[in-house]
């Protein structure tokens, strides 16, 4: 491993170095881990800076349920060590291509299916010790559960895609795997679909995901063995097997679903991949596509120009992210208005005066 | 230490402050009625402190406006004047957050106390920031949901405090703190703009700005209205409570739950004398002769709780429980259940005054921390009764004393301090859920360095440029801190001597 022998220490200020460094030359730098969301939000610019050197997972504690991990540990080691000890990340981070980093899962702040039932990743970010633009190691946050000292920083790294600062080491709340679990499977159209999640939604029921395509609702249901049984025995439809139902769930998890992923042909004449973020209980809206979070998350295919997506989106009471298409010159991200987007410039130069850090990422004037 | 002020410098300066509460209440009077501005003694003088009576000072006028559109012009004409806005829920924080200023306006927001929706489909609520926490449950109730976070003054706490102070409650271990149970806050910015964080979606574009703005203690934007999350009811829940021969096997079997991989609904711990206290205030039927009590509660499908319970009871007999009782019906469970929610009042009986404190640590660090505190108490001559948030591995040590003597209330203070820095050392916060506010402002020099005290000032400034905004409360000054003389306790990475990797 690159970081053999290579102290934590001399990582950082090798890190500082290369900040001061971009900041002297007044250059950008693209914030790397795996590489493997390059795709997603804006295009990177700016020169690569790899996050190799730190790596491990600096403190494991399966009876505290925290892990702590450098920010470039591959996401595959995470998840396998607390696969031994029969714990998860319970947000189900998506994994696009094998390499992913566990700073690069925090910078973009993506949830998987069980996002509905378990929160988002934000939730489970514990604390945060991160390098600013002045190259200053700062710590916010820590390994306990409950802290309210100072204001939520290391929660709001989560999901702002490096523009803040560089993640160094993330803590976060691991929870035990649910022992119970099964996928049931119901012929139903859209409309029908999305008003039995609405109604489950609002019943104590052992829900973990929910998602349909084409006709196909599958509702995936865990924790206790027994309460997971008599939801099924309530709930009918047709029982996955339990192998077929994970690999599924994962196609869903890391766009491996052939549904995520237009061919360059596809994206060359124009057709995009959107997320529309909608409120739980969203009526059908006029493109179907692929459903996910109960109803919350939509996926759309179509060439229809942006800003009627977004208006669409907006209308409803929700947004779209324009997240593969071969042009994204309407912005990845949908706009935030002009008060919103005051703080973000102001909390931009405040940890990161210079703009040095993966500039443009998230917004292209920020 | 700031010099004594000579009689003459005092009579002054109550001039110069006469005259500014004349000028700012009659800017005031534009924008709002005369009957929704308070400027005489006797008016202002229940907003002089919150629920952390120790700390006390008048406000220089109090509003209460009842709409937005008086809101905003309150806090147009605050920008313009440059006087410091204090926003005020139901003055139940324990921090001190809503400590007047002298010079400032206490913006109460009492006024704004309408639920707008409950939502059954979307499992959603539109409220308004001063709707109390227990109306919301109350409100989802003939739905079968209900409100998450339950903070013990949950029948008079409003929402719009929750926000501010990200609020917790015995049933966050399972269910999360504010943060994780609101999905929007509408509110208004220093300078008096409209403004919204977060989305009725499961998220927002941008920076996440809601995990900041949820327990910013009013020092970011003031709240107006709050769109939460509702849960479905359980069908069940039922409680146990364990007896334990000592502190130790009581904070190890909790370390022992959590290691089991349950998530119960409510895991707290009492010691013996909290104990006593609460029996003789409700009597409960609590086990006296035990060291400690563990409350743990499960709740869910009649399956889950079965299969919970059974695990738990488990773990708890493997960990030396002497003794435990499970609910048989939801009378008995809310028996259970009242001591430890009024421990608070409880403690307040038996002594003319109590300091909460609120530090967390990690939860196999428990018992260590209990005889850290038992220690304390020879040190500073004073008692201490304890409950804990033990899943969470929050501490609530209630340190008695008469706020009279001042002798004991400076060796509280004192005693409260040993206590959260004994916390940071342990690995842990000095607050879990109460918040910074002015209590805790010498602690957060020990808890965090110089610069990341400036970033958090930096964060503030990005919303609040004017610094108009509960000015003087969470982040101390770099002075404060010199003056407080306490080196901060290094955190940064952790070091790992080349561990072989994973």
């Amino acid at each position: 491993m690159a970081a053999a022998g290579i102290s934590r220490d001399t990582a950082v200020d090798r890190l500082r170095a290369r900040i001061l460094d971009a900041r002297a030359r007044r250059v950008s730098l693209d914030i790397r881990g795996g590489n493997t969301k390059a795709f997603y939000a804006e295009a990177p610019r700016g020169e690569p800076l790899a996050l190799a050197e730190l790596t491990g997972i600096s403190c494991y504690e399966p009876s505290e349920l925290v892990v702590t991990a450098r920010a470039g540990t591959p996401l595959a080691e995470l998840e396998s060590v607390l696969a031994e000890r029969g714990q998860c990340l319970a947000f189900e981070p998506p994994r696009f291509a094998a390499g992913g980093t566990v700073g690069g899962m925090v910078a973009a702040g993506l949830s998987g299916p069980a996002r509905a039932a378990a929160g988002p990743l934000r939730d489970y970010v514990l604390g945060a010790t991160v390098l600013n633009g002045r190259g200053e190691l700062l710590s916010f946050g820590g390994q306990v559960m409950k802290n309210v000292a100072g204001y939520d920083v290391s929660r709001l790294m989560a999901g702002s895609w490096g523009v803040l600062g560089i993640l160094c080491e993330v803590s976060l709340k691991v929870l035990a795997t649910k022992v119970g679990t099964a996928t049931l499977s119901f012929d139903w159209d859209e409309r029908r679909a999305l008003a039995e999640m609405a109604r489950w939604n609002a019943l104590p029921l052992p829900l973990s995901a929910s998602a349909w395509h084409a006709g196909c609702l599958r509702i995936r249901l865990a924790g206790a063995e027994a309460a997971v049984r008599s939801a099924c025995r309530k709930l009918g439809g047709t029982e996955l097997d339990p192998d077929t139902a994970a690999s599924w769930w994962g196609s869903v998890r890391d766009h491996r679903h052939p549904f995520f992923r237009p061919s360059k042909e596809e994206l060359a004449s124009g057709e995009c991949l959107w997320r529309i973020s909608l409120p739980p209980a969203t009526q059908q809206l006029e493109h179907a596509g692929f459903i996910g979070w109960g109803g919350a998350e939509r996926w759309w295919r179509t060439r229809a120009p942006p800003h009627q997506i977004r208006a669409l989106a907006a209308a409803a009471h929700g947004h779209a992210t324009l997240v593969r298409a071969a042009d994204k010159a309407a912005g990845a991200f949908a706009p935030v208005g002009e008060s919103l987007m005051r703080i973000h410039r102001a909390l931009k130069s405040a940890f990161d005066p210079e703009r040095v850090f993966n500039a443009g990422r998230l917004y292209a004037d920020l | 230490m700031t010099a004594m002020s000579s009689p003459q410098e005092d009579r002054e300066e109550a001039t110069r402050r006469g005259a500014r509460q004349a000028e700012v209440a009659a800017a005031l009077s534009q924008v709002l009625p005369a009957t929704a501005i308070l400027v005489r003694r006797e008016d202002t003088t229940p907003y002089e402190c919150d629920g952390l009576t120790a700390f006390k000072a008048k406000p220089m006028v109090v509003v209460l406006p009842e709409n937005e559109t008086q809101l905003a012009g309150a806090l147009k004409v605050c920008h313009r004047l440059g006087v410091p806005v204090v926003a005020r829920g139901a003055g139940t924080g324990l921090s001190g957050g809503a400590l007047p200023h002298r010079l400032g306006v206490t913006l109460s927001l009492a006024k704004f106390n309408k639920i707008f929706k409950v939502d059954a489909l979307s499992c959603t609520a539109v409220v308004q920031c001063g709707v109390r926490n227990l109306a919301i449950s109350e409100a989802a109730a003939p739905y079968g949901l209900y409100y998450a976070p339950d903070p013990s003054s949950q029948i008079a706490c409003t929402i719009g405090g929750n926000v501010a102070e990200n609020s917790g409650g015995v049933h966050c271990l399972k269910y999360g703190m504010t943060l994780h149970n609101v999905l929007k806050v509408r509110g208004f910015t220093a300078e008096g703009e409209p403004i919204e964080f977060g989305s009725e979606a499961l998220d927002a574009p941008g920076i996440d700005l809601l995990s900041v703005v949820i327990g910013s203690e009013g020092m970011l934007a003031i709240t107006t209205e709050v769109t939460v999350k509702l849960v479905p009811k359980p069908e069940l829940a039922r409680c146990m409570v364990a007896s334990f021969p000592t502190i130790e096997s009581a904070g190890s079997a909790v370390a022992s739950v959590i290691a089991q991989g349950i998530v119960p609904a409510g895991l707290e711990l009492m010691d013996q004398r909290m104990t006593a206290v609460a029996e003789d205030y409700v009597h409960a039927g609590y086990d006296l002769s035990a060291a400690a009590l563990l409350l743990c509660e499960s709740d869910g499908t009649q399956e889950e709780v079965a299969e919970e319970i059974a695990a738990m009871k488990r773990v708890l007999e493997e960990s030396g429980a002497s003794r435990i009782e499970v609910s048989q019906d939801e009378a008995q469970r809310l028996k259970f259940w009242s001591g430890r929610k009024n421990a608070f009042p409880a403690s307040g009986g038996i002594s003319p005054d109590y300091m909460c404190m609120d530090s967390t640590i990690p939860r196999k660090r428990l018992a260590e921390m209990l005889l850290a505190i038992q220690a304390m108490e020879s040190k500073y001559q004073l008692q201490c009764v304890n409950v804990f948030h033990a899943g969470d591995g929050n501490l609530h040590p209630l340190i008695l004393f008469d706020a009279n003597d001042r002798d004991q209330f400076r060796r509280c203070e004192l005693f409260g301090a040993e206590i959260l820095e004994a916390s940071l050392r342990l690995g842990g916060t000095v607050t879990g859920e109460h918040g910074v506010g002015v209590e805790k402002l010498n602690s957060m020099c020990v808890q965090f360095s110089p610069a990341e005290r400036e970033q958090f000032i930096a964060v503030k400034r990005a919303f609040d440029p004017a610094e108009m905004l509960n000015p003087g409360k969470v982040i101390p000054t770099l002075a404060r801190c010199a003056e407080y003389g306490k080196m901060h306790v290094h955190r940064g990475m952790i070091p790992f001597p080349e561990l072989p990797r994973y």
